[in-house]
């Protein structure tokens, strides 16, 4: 097998690599190669560089130190490693929630150009939730207020956050009991860095406890208040059909890559590539039109809500410039890759970073339009003349755009709040279909699959594989961010992706209308994953708390900090979930046997680390078994046959 | 007598301690801080490589019938001893680069910045005031060791006997 079919099982990628390998450009795959071997102490998590006593590392086959230069030993090590990660998860997520917030709150002022109030039914349910009088308030008051209240969470000192209510009383116990409660989003992340620095905790449970309390803080705090105040200002999504991979590009046409995560600022490009005017303007340069794509979850945001198409996920950011056809990657925060800069330098493309908090040096490629909410549409317009204006620059001889014909369909747009209409139908809004599927034995159970991808593991070839083996088993599969990408590109999120489903779910599927995997959006709507799931309790049959519903998680290709945090969050919540390669803790006993194992006692839930899909997702379906046992639920109507089960080769 | 350096290729953690700290010994200063900053860049004789689920730190292995020792033109590669390592004659060496190529574990090196070869030399001055091998001195879990020759048979026989005596008590053959 040649490199680049060892690196990705997608055949668009598989070309780019050609085309990389062929030219001699470096990617990430090069690069994680060239770094291997990696440090086994960086791996096992006992490594530690918190003091200047240090760095001090753990022998892990028991000869050399066993302890830090402080006494730390490889539990404390471990544990305080760990929850930083939490804390930068927690910060990303959270941080884009601050930035919707305020958007909404200038918006609300009428401070912000551009932007509007696109769903007054949830701003109205958001108001009232936090106990705002609605009465006689118009929309810009109602948005205002909410706004300053969401805002507030951020700073709050003590109380808890406004959402957790919404969670069953089981789970709100276990967090009390637990003394997991977030008080405030940020005061969260401040108590992890002050807990793990040198001389403050020392107890690997009391530090992922902390730990746990921040996850908490970003999945019912930071990104469910971005998720929320998203559908108020952008609009709840529907479902809607869109195209995915790098064949979206055209040759033709001005290409636009929107990559990072705030859709305050791909919103805006949006709106920008329709304007008549910088349409006329490409004409003038010699392009038919703007063609607009995104890469990570800011795509998944311009997906739900506008169909926008997909370019590509995490790993496919430097493979989009090898086209030699974009004319602009646009950049805000999060998941953007230091060696774009390289990149773009080796063709036209201009790189335009947008954020105060992610500056790249600038040089001939790459240029920075500051984003700003009062003047986003302007700053929006100013972005899109750029490439414009680049796309007579393009290298027509090294443009390599991949096939039209190899683009998938999907469809995305999926919330907690429209399944109750896609399932009940017009007339009668509930969740009844899905939980009686699940009672009946049609439906086994629910998973969520999400989170990023990396070339640790062969490209998308976990995401797919894993959730082909669940659709094989009746498992109702909801995704968000790069996972969803990925499997998307394999067309498990068509309708037609019910053919990889068990007879039980297909006949769902068929019945109501919709794929097998459901697209529900960025990273930080995995919030929305939770709401869902409170619905289903509500509804009624499947469980009277989050960890007694037959559901899992997983995120099998993970890479970041942000996933750590959403683990956290889940298995806090009660959802048990499977992350592949391990987490950084596995050189510390006690910290890897708590999360494997003594956690479900806390939490009701536990983590589970497992590189192969297969056996990944049996881990998944073997729980989901489980919990249909414990609900006394009818026993499947199917059983898929006994299939060998496929030694994976991850390559 | 004949010192080796021996890697439990088990307990190799890839850190590369190794590499730095021979860099390190390898420069002007010794001294971390200064010698990532010489000019010429001081450079490791040992390189970690992964294998499959494994890792291992590689180095010259002072073979008793060198090949580079056999091939080199002006010789440069010389050992002064029968129990010393290989060592290089700068003056003498010219890169011709035959002793890289001749070298069937791929460890000798061209230093392009100042055109001779170079090679794990086993940290010879250290050993003579008996200290170890930087590697050695380094490792933080032990994989890399420094032995004698001649030791290492004897533990091997040493250890055998330990498990005939095992089989005799236990009432064996």
């Amino acid at each position: 097998m040649s490199k680049k079919d060892e690196r990705s099982i997608d055949p668009v990628s598989q070309q780019m690599l050609g085309v990389a390998e062929k030219g001699g450009y470096s990617t990430a795959w090069d690069r994680w190669e060239a770094m291997q071997p990696q440090c086994g102490f960086g791996r096992l998590g006992v490594c530690c560089r918190i003091c200047n006593m240090g760095p001090c590392r753990i022998d892990p086959f028991g000869e050399g130190p066993q302890v830090g230069v402080c006494g730390a030993d490889a539990d404390t090590i471990a544990a305080r490693n760990l929850v930083r990660m939490i804390a930068a998860g927690t910060a990303a997520h959270s941080d884009h929630g601050r930035d919707v917030a305020h958007t909404v709150l200038m918006t609300a002022r009428g401070e912000a150009e551009g932007y509007a109030i696109k769903d007054e039914v949830k701003l109205k349910a958001l108001a009232e939730e936090y106990g705002i009088d609605t009465s006689l308030k118009d929309k810009s008051t109602l948005a205002e207020e909410v706004a300053e209240k969401a805002f507030s969470e951020f700073g709050q000192q003590h109380g808890e956050l406004a959402f957790l209510k919404r969670a069953p009383e089981k789970q709100r116990r276990n967090w009390r009991e637990q003394n997991v409660v977030p008080r405030g989003v940020d005061r969260e992340v401040v108590e992890i860095m002050h807990a793990s620095t040198m001389g403050v905790g020392n107890d690997y449970k009391d530090i992922l406890r902390i730990g746990t309390k921040a996850a908490l803080a970003d999945g019912w705090g930071g990104s469910m208040i971005a998720t929320d105040l998203s559908d108020v200002l952008f609009g709840s999504p529907q479902p809607i059909r869109a195209r995915l991979n790098l064949g979206i590009l055209k040759k033709d046409e001005v290409n636009i890559i929107v990559h990072g995560h705030e859709p305050t600022l791909s919103e805006m490009i949006v709106v920008a590539s329709r304007d008549p005017e910088l349409l006329k303007l490409a004409k003038e340069k010699g392009a038919n039109g703007i063609t607009l794509g995104g890469i990570c979850c800011t795509a998944n945001e311009i997906l739900m809500r506008h169909g926008i198409p997909i370019a590509g996920d995490f790993l496919q950011q430097e493979l989009a410039i090898l086209t030699g056809a974009v004319d602009a990657m646009v950049v805000d925060v999060q998941c953007i890759m230091p060696g774009l800069t390289s990149l773009a330098g080796c063709f036209h493309t201009k790189l335009v970073t947008t954020s105060v908090k992610a500056r790249f040096p600038e040089n001939g490629s790459v240029e920075h339009i500051q984003f700003d909410e009062q003047h986003a549409l302007e700053g929006a317009k100013r972005i899109v003349r750029t490439a414009i204006e680049n796309f007579p620059n393009r290298k027509q001889d090294s443009v390599v755009i991949p096939s039209e014909k190899e683009t998938s369909n999907l469809i995305g747009g999926f919330t907690a709040e429209n399944t109750y209409h896609f399932l009940g139908g017009r007339y009668r809004a509930t969740y009844r279909p899905l939980n009686n599927a699940i009672i009946e034995g049609r439906i086994r159970g629910l998973a969520g699959v999400v989170g990023c991808c990396n070339p640790n593991i062969k490209h998308n070839f976990a995401h797919t594989e894993m959730v082909k083996e669940l659709l094989r088993h009746d498992v109702l599969v909801v995704q968000t961010g790069c996972s969803a990408i990925a499997c998307a590109k394999a067309g498990l999120l068509a309708p037609e992706g019910a053919a990889y489903a068990g007879k039980g779910l297909r006949e769902v599927c068929e019945a109501v209308g919709i794929p097998p995997v459901l697209h529900v959006g960025s990273c930080v709507d995995n919030s929305r994953i939770l709401i869902a799931l409170c619905n289903v309790v509500k509804e009624g049959g499947v469980g009277e708390s989050l960890d007694e519903i037959p559901v899992a998680g997983a995120a099998p290709e993970w890479m970041s900090e942000k996933a750590i945090a959403i683990g956290f969050y889940v298995v806090a919540s009660g959802v048990f979930t499977v992350f592949g390669t391990p987490m950084p803790v596995m050189g510390s006993e006690k910290v890897s046997a708590y999360m494997t194992g003594g956690m479900e006692a806390d939490y009701g839930a536990k983590f589970a680390f497992e590189p192969d899909p297969i056996k990944a997702a049996h881990l998944m379906i073997d729980h989901i078994n489980q919990k249909r046992e414990a609900l006394k639920l009818r026993p499947m109507l199917n059983e898929p046959e006994a299939a060998v089960q496929m030694a994976a080769v991850a390559g | 007598m004949k010192g080796m350096i021996i890697v439990h290729v088990d307990k190799c953690n890839a850190c590369k301690s190794c590499e730095i700290a021979c860099a390190v010994e390898h420069s002007v200063s010794k001294d971390l801080h200064q010698a990532i900053h010489e000019d010429p860049t001081p450079r490791a004789r040992v390189a970690v490589e992964k294998g499959v689920n494994f890792s291992v730190p590689l180095q010259c292995r002072q073979c008793a019938n060198a090949p580079c020792i056999a091939l080199c033109p002006t010789d440069a590669l010389y050992r002064a001893d029968p129990d010393s390592p290989i060592l290089l004659d700068e003056e003498k060496c010219i890169g011709c680069n035959w002793c890289v190529l001749a070298c069937p574990f791929g460890v000798i090196y061209l230093d392009e910045e100042r055109k001779v070869v170079f090679k794990c030399d086993q940290c010879s001055q250290r050993v003579q005031r008996g200290e170890l091998p930087a590697c050695v001195s380094a490792c933080p879990t032990g994989a890399l060791m420094f032995k004698m020759l001649e030791e290492i048979p004897k533990e091997r026989r040493n250890a055998y006997l330990v498990e005939i005596a095992e089989c005799l008590t236990g009432g064996g053959v």
